[in-house]
C-alpha cells in the first residue's frame, strides 16, 4: 500500500517535471525564435533601414542598379571586369565549386582564362595578371577587385573608349577603399561602384 | 600589414578574457551580484510561466537528464517546424517542405552546436523557419553547452553540487547570450548585414540582367551564430558572402564574438577553483596551440598553389581560390583558425579550396578539439587532457594522482578514456566505412589524395560539433544525412556524459591535503605537459590518415 503510494507520487512527479521541460521550452522558443528576431528587425527597419534593406545603389538616374554588397557580372569588354563567379553572379543562391588545389578541372580553367587575358589585353603582359582576377571568390558573389587588378584593365578600357589613361587611372585611385580603420582587411575596389563612375564619364 | 591585424585582433582578445571571464563567473556562481538586479527579473518570469518553482542542486545523472530531454523537445519541434515550413507563416520566396532525411540531419546538427549544413539557407528555409528554427537552436544549444561545462567545472573544483541544469540553461540564455546577441545584431545592421522580412529582392544590373538577390533576417542570426560557437550561415557560401560578412570590421567583430567567450573559460575556471593560476594555465596551453596551428594556415596560404604559382601570372596575394577581396590572406586565416578552434564552423573563406598544408590547421583544431572549443566543451575537453596529464604523471613517479585536491582513480580515468577514444573512432571508422561503399564515394567531387580529405574532414566537423565542410563533397544524400547525423549525436553526448559522470565522481572524494610530493597543476611545467600530452594522444592518433590527404596532396602539386 505503502509502496503503491509513493510510486503514484513519483509518477505524478516526473510528469509535472516532463511538462515544466515542455513548458520551458516553449517559452524559450517564442524568446529566442520569435520575439529576439522580430524585435531586431522592427529596430534595425526603423533606425537603419537601408543598410537593413541590403544597401542599394543607384545610378544618377536614381534607378536602383544593385547592391553595393553583390558582385554583378559584366560582360561589355569597355567595363572593368570582377572576379570569376561560377554561379555567374546570381544572388539567388552562393557559393563556388569548391576546387580543390589540385583539382585538374580548376588548373584548365586558369589556364583558359589565361590566355583569354591574353587575347583580349595584348598590351598587358601575364606577370601583371593579379591571381584575384582569375580566381573563383568563396561566395561567388563578390563585389571587390584588388587595385592592381583594376589598374592592369585600363589599357584595354582606354582603348576600347577613348578615355585617356590618366583619366582612369584617376578614377581608380577615387574608388579605391582603404583597409578598415586603416588596419583590418585589404585595398579593394568596389567593381559596381567603380563601373558607375565610368559610365558617368564616358557620358561628358 | 597581415601579421599586424593578426596581433591586434588577438591582443583585443586578451583584454576581453578578464572581464568576460569575471562576468560568467558572477553569472554563475550562484552568489548574489549586481546582474540579478538587471536580469533577475526576467529570470523568475520564465520560471514561473515553466511551473519550475524549485530548483536544487542536481546530481549528475539528474543534471544529465534534464540537459538531454530539453535537447529532445527542442529538437522535436524543429523537426516538426522543418517539415511543415510550406504552409507556415513568414514565408514569402514559397520554400517547400524540407526531406525527411535531411530534416533528420539539420535538426541534429543544430541542437548539437554542429550546424552542419547539407542544405542551402536561401532555397532550403523559409524566414520562420530560419528564425524560430535555426536561430532558437542556436541560442539553446550553446546554452545546454555552457551550462554542462559549468557544472564540469563546479564537480572538479568541489562546489556543493553540480547545480540545477534549468538555472544555468536559463541563465546562460538571459543573461549572456541574448542581451550580447541583440547588440552584435544592431552593430552588425550598421555595418549593412540585412535585417528585413522583405523577400528576394529583383534589380536591373548595369549590363541589363535581371539579378535576384536573397535576403532575409540575416543580422539576428548572424549575431548568435558566432556567439553562440555555432557556425550555421544564413546562406550556402556562410560568412564569405558579403550580405553575412559585409567588410573586415565585420569579420573583425565576428571573430571576436565567437572566440572571446571560449576563451573567458578557462579564466572563470580559475575563479571557480579560487586559483587563476589554474585557469591562466590551461589558457596558455591553447594559446600556444592555437598560434601554432595559424602560423601554419598564414604561411601556406600566403604561398599560395604551387600548381597556380608556376603559371606565370601575378600570385603575390597568394592563394586566392574560394577567398573574398575585402578579407585577404590575414583575415581569411585568422578566420579559418578561430572558427575551427572554437568548433564553430562558420567560413569566411571556403576550407575545400585552401592549400594542402593550409588545410591542415582545421583539420587538426577539430581533431584535438580543445583549443578554445565550443560553447563549454572545449573547457571540457582540456580539463579532461588535464585529468590525463595528471595520470600519466601519476604513473611515472608512482603515485596515485589528484587534481585539485582530489584523487583520480579508475572509475574516472575508465569514463576519460571512454570520452577521449570515441573521438577517433566515430572519425576514423566511418570515413574508412565511406571508402567501401558508393554511397560514400560517390559524393566525392576532387580527384586524387584531396578526396580523401574531403571525405574524413566531413566526419572529423561532424563529431568535432564543427559544422565547416569540404562543401564540394556531395553531401545532401540519405547515407550521408544519416551518418552524418548518428556520428553528431555521438560526438555531442557521450562525451558530455560522461565528462558530467565524472564530475560526477570527483564531487562525492574526499579532498586530500596539499603536501610537498603534491604534482602542481599551476605551472609552467604543468602547461607544457599538458600540451606535449594533447599532441602526442590527440595528434598521433590522427597523423596517419593525414599523412594520406593533405600531406599527400602537398607533395604531388607541382
Amino acid at each position: 500500500m505503502l509502496n503503491n503510494e509513493s510510486n503514484q507520487q513519483s509518477s505524478v512527479s516526473k510528469t509535472s517535471y516532463f511538462i515544466s521541460i515542455v513548458r520551458l521550452s516553449a517559452v524559450l522558443i517564442i524568446l529566442c525564435g520569435i520575439v529576439y528576431p522580430l524585435a531586431s528587425t522592427a529596430l534595425a527597419q526603423v533606425f537603419m533601414p537601408s543598410q537593413a534593406n541590403g544597401s542599394l545603389l543607384k545610378n544618377s538616374r536614381g534607378e536602383v542598379v544593385g547592391s553595393e554588397l553583390i558582385g554583378q557580372s559584366f560582360t561589355d569588354p569597355s567595363l572593368f571586369q570582377g572576379r570569376v563567379s561560377s554561379i555567374n553572379y546570381k544572388a539567388e543562391a552562393s557559393g563556388s565549386n569548391n576546387y580543390g588545389p589540385s583539382n585538374p578541372d580548376m588548373l584548365q580553367r586558369i589556364s583558359d582564362s589565361i590566355a583569354q587575358w591574353k587575347k583580349d589585353n595584348p598590351e598587358v603582359p601575364i606577370s601583371q595578371l593579379p591571381v584575384d582576377l582569375i580566381t573563383n571568390s568563396g561566395s561567388g558573389l563578390d563585389p571587390h577587385i584588388s587595385p592592381a587588378a583594376a589598374r592592369v584593365q585600363i589599357p584595354r578600357i582606354s582603348n576600347l573608349t577613348g578615355i585617356p589613361a590618366d583619366q582612369l587611372e584617376e578614377l581608380v585611385v577615387k574608388t579605391t577603399e582603404g583597409r578598415d580603420l586603416g588596419l583590418f582587411g585589404e585595398e579593394r575596389v568596389n567593381v559596381l561602384k567603380l563601373n558607375l563612375a565610368l559610365s558617368e564619364l564616358s557620358k561628358k | 600589414m597581415g601579421i599586424v591585424q593578426i596581433i591586434v585582433v588577438i591582443a583585443i582578445l586578451l583584454l576581453l578574457v578578464k572581464p568576460a571571464g569575471t562576468y560568467l563567473y558572477h553569472v554563475f556562481s550562484n552568489e548574489p551580484n549586481k546582474t540579478d538586479r538587471i536580469f533577475g527579473g526576467v529570470e523568475r518570469g520564465i520560471f514561473k510561466l515553466s511551473g519550475l518553482n524549485k530548483r536544487e542542486g542536481m546530481s549528475w545523472k539528474t543534471y544529465a537528464l534534464s540537459f538531454l530531454s530539453t535537447n529532445i523537445v527542442l529538437v522535436a519541434f524543429g523537426y516538426i517546424v522543418l517539415r511543415l515550413q510550406a504552409g507556415l507563416p513568414l514565408n514569402p520566396n514559397g520554400i517547400n517542405q524540407m526531406e525527411q532525411t535531411l530534416t533528420f540531419n539539420t535538426v541534429i546538427s543544430f541542437i548539437t552546436n554542429t550546424n552542419l549544413q547539407h542544405y542551402s539557407g536561401e532555397t532550403g528555409l523559409s524566414y520562420f523557419s530560419q528564425m524560430a528554427v535555426i536561430t532558437m537552436l542556436m541560442f539553446t544549444s550553446a546554452a545546454s553547452g555552457f551550462s554542462v561545462a559549468v557544472a564540469f567545472v563546479r564537480g572538479i573544483t568541489g562546489r556543493a553540487t553540480l547545480g540545477n541544469f534549468f538555472e544555468d540553461f536559463v541563465k546562460s540564455i538571459v543573461r549572456v547570450f541574448l542581451p550580447l546577441a541583440l547588440i552584435i545584431t544592431l552593430v552588425l545592421v550598421g555595418l549593412q548585414v540585412p535585417q528585413t522580412l522583405k523577400p528576394t529582392i529583383q534589380i536591373t544590373t548595369m549590363d541589363g540582367q535581371i539579378q535576384q538577390i536573397a535576403t532575409g533576417p540575416v543580422a539576428s542570426l548572424e549575431s548568435i551564430k558566432h556567439l553562440g560557437t555555432n557556425g550555421g550561415g544564413f546562406f550556402g557560401a556562410n560568412s564569405a558572402h558579403p550580405f553575412e560578412n559585409p567588410s573586415p570590421l565585420t569579420n573583425v567583430i565576428e571573430i571576436l564574438s565567437m572566440w572571446t567567450l571560449p576563451a573567458a573559460l578557462p579564466y572563470m575556471y580559475g575563479l571557480f577553483a579560487k586559483n587563476k593560476r589554474q585557469g591562466w594555465g590551461i589558457f596558455a596551453a591553447m594559446m600556444t596551440l592555437f598560434v601554432l596551428l595559424l602560423s601554419l594556415n598564414y604561411y601556406a596560404e600566403s604561398s599560395g598553389n604551387p600548381a597556380i604559382n608556376s603559371m606565370g601570372i601575378d600570385v603575390s596575394q597568394g592563394s586566392m581560390e574560394g577567398k573574398e577581396v575585402r578579407f585577404g590572406i590575414p583575415q581569411s586565416a585568422l578566420f579559418t583558425t578561430v572558427t575551427t578552434a572554437a568548433t564553430t564552423g562558420s567560413v569566411n573563406n571556403m576550407h575545400d579550396t585552401q592549400t594542402p598544408l593550409g588545410s591542415i590547421t582545421p583539420l587538426a583544431l577539430m581533431m584535438l578539439n580543445n583549443v578554445f572549443g565550443g560553447k563549454g566543451v572545449g573547457l571540457v575537453n582540456m580539463l579532461m587532457y588535464a585529468i590525463l596529464a595528471v595520470f600519466l604523471c601519476g604513473l611515472m613517479v608512482g603515485r596515485t594522482p589528484e587534481f585539485l585536491g582530489r584523487k583520480i582513480e579508475a572509475r574516472e580515468m575508465k569514463l576519460i578514456a571512454v570520452a577521449i577514444l570515441i573521438h577517433p573512432l566515430i572519425i576514423l571508422v566511418p570515413t574508412a566505412a565511406s571508402f567501401l561503399t558508393d554511397l560514400g564515394q560517390g559524393a566525392i567531387s576532387n580527384p586524387g589524395n584531396h578526396g580523401l580529405t574531403q571525405v574524413l574532414y566531413e566526419y572529423v566537423s561532424s563529431a568535432a560539433n564543427n559544422g565547416s565542410g569540404f562543401e564540394g563533397l556531395a553531401d545532401n544524400t540519405t547515407f550521408w544525412n544519416m551518418m552524418t547525423g548518428v556520428i553528431m549525436l555521438l560526438g555531442r553526448y557521450v562525451s558530455i556524459i560522461a565528462l558530467l559522470a565524472v564530475a560526477g565522481s570527483l564531487l562525492r572524494k574526499q579532498p586530500v591535503p596539499e603536501t610537498i610530493g603534491t604534482f602542481r597543476t599551476d605551472n609552467g611545467l604543468f602547461t607544457g605537459i599538458l600540451i606535449a600530452t594533447v599532441l602526442i594522444i590527440g595528434a598521433l592518433t590522427f597523423l596517419p590518415v593525414v599523412v594520406l590527404g593533405p600531406i599527400a596532396e602537398h607533395l604531388t602539386l607541382r
